[in-house]
């Protein structure tokens, strides 16, 4: 895997402005992003949501801010980022930081390959986030990433 | 100084936490080692651990221990990482 989530980012993993109704939905999205972009099978999306059902709305990490991930399996082929913003925000439950109006889809073979990619995305969404929400195409989006990492 | 970073799945919240929990410290001068855990995992490893780190949701999850668990709900605030942190952290 790379080092910058830049490049990580393929128009496949890029979905922006997703017309989300609910949570799972709007998990979905960031799950079917990670199979188009070749990370993962469907199997993962499922996993995704099952993991949210069960341990709560804990991907939640920051206002406006959901990772949606599993851990790694047989549904992970390669390591990846998929990157969902929602036209419109979605309630998951969580006590302080909903509505959700990013939802960062992960996935991992193991638990260091990504690493870097996490550094690089801790730093980006440390940042300005309603810039990043504003992108309107995978090329502004990416320019943008960009621009943020250090 | 042993803390344990915990999240459901051992790969994203976790990692995330220890990054910024490691930044924090590293500020603060804190000599500490950050690990990170999946839910399955972190009841064994708070038993050596004097702080645990994790969400709102996961906290009841880790049961008793003797670490001091502290909940952090924005994990990309440095402040408040900062402020719960210096608070738990022994004089």
């Amino acid at each position: 895997m790379s080092e910058s989530l830049a490049d990580e980012l393929s128009d496949d993993a890029i979905v922006l402005r997703a017309e989300a109704q609910d949570w799972r939905e709007a998990v979905r999205f960031a799950g079917d992003a990670l199979t188009a972009a070749g990370s993962t099978t469907d199997e993962y999306t499922a996993e995704m949501i099952r993991a949210i059902e069960e341990l709560g709305p804990y991907i939640v990490i920051a206002p406006s801010i959901a990772l949606a991930h599993s851990r790694p399996s047989p549904a992970v082929k390669s390591t990846g980022v998929s990157w969902v913003t929602l036209a419109k925000p979605i309630e998951f439950g969580h006590a302080s930081n909903d509505p959700v109006r990013l939802v960062v889809g992960l996935a991992a073979v193991d638990h260091d390959s990504h690493l870097a990619t996490m550094s690089n995305l801790a730093g980006v969404l440390s940042g300005d986030l309603d810039r990043l929400l504003e992108a309107t195409s995978p090329e502004e989006l990416r320019a943008l990433i960009r621009e943020n990492t250090q | 100084m042993k803390i344990v970073a915990v999240c459901g799945m051992g790969i994203g919240t976790s990692v995330l936490l220890k990054m910024n929990a490691e930044k924090v410290l590293r500020t603060l001068g804190v000599e500490a080692e950050v690990e990170a855990a999946d839910i399955g995992v972190a009841r064994g490893m708070a038993r050596d651990a004097q702080i645990v780190l994790t969400s709102d949701d996961l906290a009841p999850e880790i049961g008793e221990v003797s670490a001091k668990v502290i909940i952090i709900d924005n994990f990309f605030d440095l402040e408040e990482i900062t402020t719960k942190l210096k608070a738990a952290l022994p004089e």
